[in-house]
């Protein structure tokens, strides 16, 4: 069995954001890049699919830049076998779904795993596009995952409760906690993440019709006043006059 | 890396006292590569995973499998094979590499201990004087966790006086067996180890023996475990061996040569043990950095107070400065055993012997680390006020765990003491020349001082010539009590402190701004604001202790012109360059703030 995971390359999430560029551009300057939490997820499940299944491979994909690298390598060394870097800037999500479905057509594999969303830009819908443009099922959020022959069980959170569905092979699933415990590298993984295969691939061409025009912040949170539980009188006042909203 | 170990071979330990060390020659931690940064974020995820969720369980010690059980599961990420080459199961790593490791896990409280002493003073007896059946036997799976490991030095009466111990090891009448009996204290791992490192003198010896001893070979009783101030979740027992039969073949080494593994056991647990305490400070500056920027008092956070960047600024550039020797004795250390190896030596001989010749570093690092926590773990009580003082707020913990750091491994009183009477010896063998230097500085102080502007351009160049100037101080005021007491010196613990304060100081501070120098280089000096600023403070505290500590000790042996001489040439040695440390302090202060974290 073939599996694909892909992940993102975002801002630790204790990351300070801000922008540049007239806020058109995020700004890296002194951010730690990690794998994107959900993906880490879903690779941690991948990994263990592949132990528990004889002769199973693990790739891990990522579009971006070459100073994504080090955190492919982290993948590689959680235990994925070989990885891609599409190499092109992640500048929309029909782009990134694009680039991962020429590329999985390429290969040919038997499940797709990534996160739910990525944690910077949230878009959650690539598992869905990637689905699309293969013609495979997609199935989003995914909260357990079990192989068995060519088909799969899977959970799936709904509001208010669980789904349980029966997919066949292939699929894509975005995936999120608790699919499985995130893998802390061993040793070993880590000294091996250098000499496993990192093939660079360049991009297809692709026209998604998006442009990215500006980022804007959250403004900055006010003070919070505390007021007396029992006067009742002034927190409608205050509600009233200094916050106005009603 | 590798440009630097042709030039490094030469230096020698404790050399930095009469060496100008340029900035090239050092290794500094911005240079760790990839994978170490890898194993750097490996650890803390052990440790976020495994052991910060659960600390007021582990130090509870309501169940005696927990602390073994994360031993496991830092066996399972290959934490504790760091130090055992390949083929005994580990992973060879540099000894910078597992410096590494040490600092990142030294934030894990009772765990650091548990960790460090099964991977250090359980592991590397064996490893480092076991024969090659010993080494088959016990170092895989002590480098797995498998096996855990304790060290059994310790008495009732026999402490900082390790060689006094009264454990005896006499040998069976077919000489096939030695029996065990005594009685061994403060055992860390004590509870649950399979294997401890023993020390006994077999029959009448003058000296210790070391043997390995498997729980499984009975006459081992402990005592509960003991009530501690900190670090309560270690393991931490009496032991007793009552006729305890150890085969012949488990003896470590040669007979008689117990006390010298200790002693060189001891060297790698110190500057170990240093860096673990950085690693313990960095994570209370953080964790005391976000209560300030939280906290808010009089309508502000208390983050923007002067007095409170004063103490975060401190601790930091404390951090800082003391992190740059480590690292840089660290890779000394790896170069001296590079170069033994590439002239033929044994690997584990060639350990020993680099450990040994940077003994006096690693002495200094041992005081100079352990001190820097109890400072940050203070301020750190004092930036959360009265929430520092409850139990439930996690300064607590982290005041009350590093207390012991100043007391194990050799108190920092011997620790100290070690540091002038090994470079003494080293001077008195003709291995470090002393001499010339301080009959140098003798006639410099009767010469007319020098009051020309250095012609010398570049960085750091005024703060060079302080710092070469406090070493003088040094050098001076050694060199006057070594001719005033000769061979009586050790008597004179006082004066010695103060002498090991200076030499202490000077290390720390040339580190430091060897440290900011490579690092301009490298990034250019705009984006090292931060740091000179810190090396700055640091150089100016430096020079202000070793100034206090050499007046102490010339006032306590000179009198009448000897003494107005010498503290005349203390002062032209000590004298810096004013500086606005209050604007330094605050402008690392606020890059440490916005960053709400030990930045660095």
């Amino acid at each position: 069995m073939k599996i694909l995971v892909c992940i993102t390359h975002v801002p630790d999430t204790t990351s300070k954001i801000n922008f540049t560029d007239n806020n058109t551009r995020f700004n890296t300057a002194g951010v730690q890049f990690i794998i994107g939490p959900y993906d880490d997820y879903s690779l941690a499940r991948a990994i263990e699919i592949k132990e528990a299944t004889p002769g199973a491979t693990v790739t891990v994909l990522n579009v971006g830049p070459a100073d994504t690298e080090p955190t492919i390598r982290k993948a590689l060394s959680v235990g994925a076998d070989d990885a891609v870097r599409i190499n092109a800037e992640p500048t929309d999500s029909f782009f990134v779904a694009k680039q991962i479905a020429e590329h999985a057509k390429s290969i040919g594999y038997d499940l797709i795993l990534m996160g739910r969303e990525s944690i910077d830009y949230n878009s959650g819908v690539v598992h869905g596009i990637v689905g699309e443009l293969l013609g495979w099922p997609s199935v989003s959020p995914v909260m357990k995952l079990d192989i068995e022959g060519t088909k799969a069980k899977l959970a799936r959170e709904i509001e208010g409760g669980k789904e349980f569905l029966e997919v066949n092979l292939p699929f894509v699933a975005g995936c999120q906690e608790p699919i499985a415990e995130w893998k802390i590298p061993n040793m070993r993984g880590i000294m091996s993440a250098r000499t496993k295969p990192l093939k660079v691939v360049e991009p297809v061409s692709v026209d998604s019709g998006v442009k990215l025009q500006q980022f804007e912040l959250p403004p900055p949170k006010g003070a919070v006043k505390m007021i007396a539980a029992d006067n009742v009188a002034e927190l409608v006042t205050l509600l009233k006059n200094e916050a106005k909203v009603l | 890396m590798s440009t630097t170990v042709e030039t490094n071979k030469a230096i020698k330990g404790g050399e930095f006292l009469i060496r100008e060390t340029k900035a090239q020659e050092i290794f500094i931690p911005e240079e760790f590569n990839e994978e170490q940064r890898m194993i750097m974020q490996q650890c803390k995820d052990f440790l976020a995973k495994e052991v910060w969720p659960r600390l007021d369980e582990i130090d509870s010690m309501k169940d005696p499998k927990l602390m073994p059980s994360i031993l496991d599961k830092a066996g399972e990420l290959g934490l504790l094979g760091t130090s055992v080459p390949a083929e005994l199961g580990g992973f060879g790593m540099d000894f910078n590499t597992t410096m590494l490791v040490a600092e990142v896990i030294g934030a894990g409280h009772s765990v650091a201990v548990a960790l460090s002493a099964h991977t250090g003073i359980g592991t590397l007896p064996i490893l480092y004087y076991g024969n090659e059946e010993q080494k088959k036997k016990y170092i895989p799976k002590l480098a797995t966790g498998e096996w855990k490991a304790a060290y059994c030095l310790t008495e009732p009466d026999s402490g900082s006086d390790a060689n006094s111990g009264k454990t005896k090891a006499m040998p069976t009448a077919d000489g096939k067996h030695y029996i065990l009996n005594g009685q061994k204290m403060w055992i860390t791992n004590g509870g649950f180890a399979d294997i401890y490192v023993v020390f006994a003198k077999i029959e009448n010896d003058k000296n210790l023996s070391a043997f390995i001893v498997e729980k499984s070979f009975g006459g081992i009783t402990m005592n509960e475990e003991e009530k501690k101030m900190g670090i309560k979740g270690s393991s931490t027992r009496q032991i007793f061996f009552n006729d305890c039969k150890v085969p012949a073949e488990n003896m470590l080494s040669e007979r008689e040569n117990g006390f010298k593994i200790a002693v060189n056991i001891l060297n790698i647990g110190r500057i170990k043990l240093g860096i673990a305490a950085l690693g313990g400070s960095k994570q209370t500056i953080s964790i005391a950095t976000r209560y300030a920027n939280e906290r808010k008092q009089f309508g502000t956070s208390i983050a923007t107070f002067g007095a409170i960047k004063h103490k975060i600024a401190d601790m930091v550039t404390k951090v800082f400065a003391s992190e740059s020797a480590h690292y840089r004795a660290g890779q000394n250390i790896d170069d001296a055993y590079n170069a033994f190896v590439a002239g033929g030596m044994d690997s584990a001989k060639a350990r020993l012997k680099s450990l040994e010749e940077f003994a006096i570093e690693c002495a200094i690092l041992k005081v100079h680390g352990s001190e820097v926590l109890d400072f940050v773990v203070d301020e750190g009580v004092q930036i959360y006020g009265g929430m520092g003082f409850s139990a439930e707020g996690p300064m607590d913990r982290a005041y009350r765990d590093a207390r012991i750091n100043r007391i194990f491994e050799g108190t920092n009183e011997i620790n100290r003491l070690l540091t002038i009477d090994m470079l003494l010896k080293r001077a008195m063998k003709g291995q470090l020349d002393l001499m010339t230097p301080a009959m140098a500085v003798q006639k410099e102080l009767l010469a007319i001082p020098d009051f020309g502007a250095s012609e010398e351009e570049g960085i750091f160049v005024k703060e060079k010539k302080a710092l070469n100037n406090l070493k003088k101080a040094g050098l001076m005021v050694s060199g006057a009590a070594v001719q005033k007491f000769m061979m009586k010196l050790s008597e004179e613990q006082e004066i010695l402190m103060n002498l090991a304060d200076m030499l202490i100081e000077g290390y720390i501070a040339e580190s430091v701004i060897l440290r900011v120098e490579k690092l301009i280089a490298l990034r250019g000096e705009k984006a090292c604001g931060i740091e000179k600023e810190m090396a700055m403070i640091y150089l100016h505290y430096a020079v202000n202790k070793g100034a206090a500590a050499g007046r102490e000790a010339i006032n306590a042996f000179a009198q009448g012109d000897e003494q107005r001489l010498m503290l005349m040439g203390l002062k032209r040695f000590t004298k810096i360059d004013p500086y606005n440390l209050k604007d330094a302090r605050r402008k690392v202060a606020n890059h440490v703030i916005e960053k709400g974290e030990y930045p660095f």
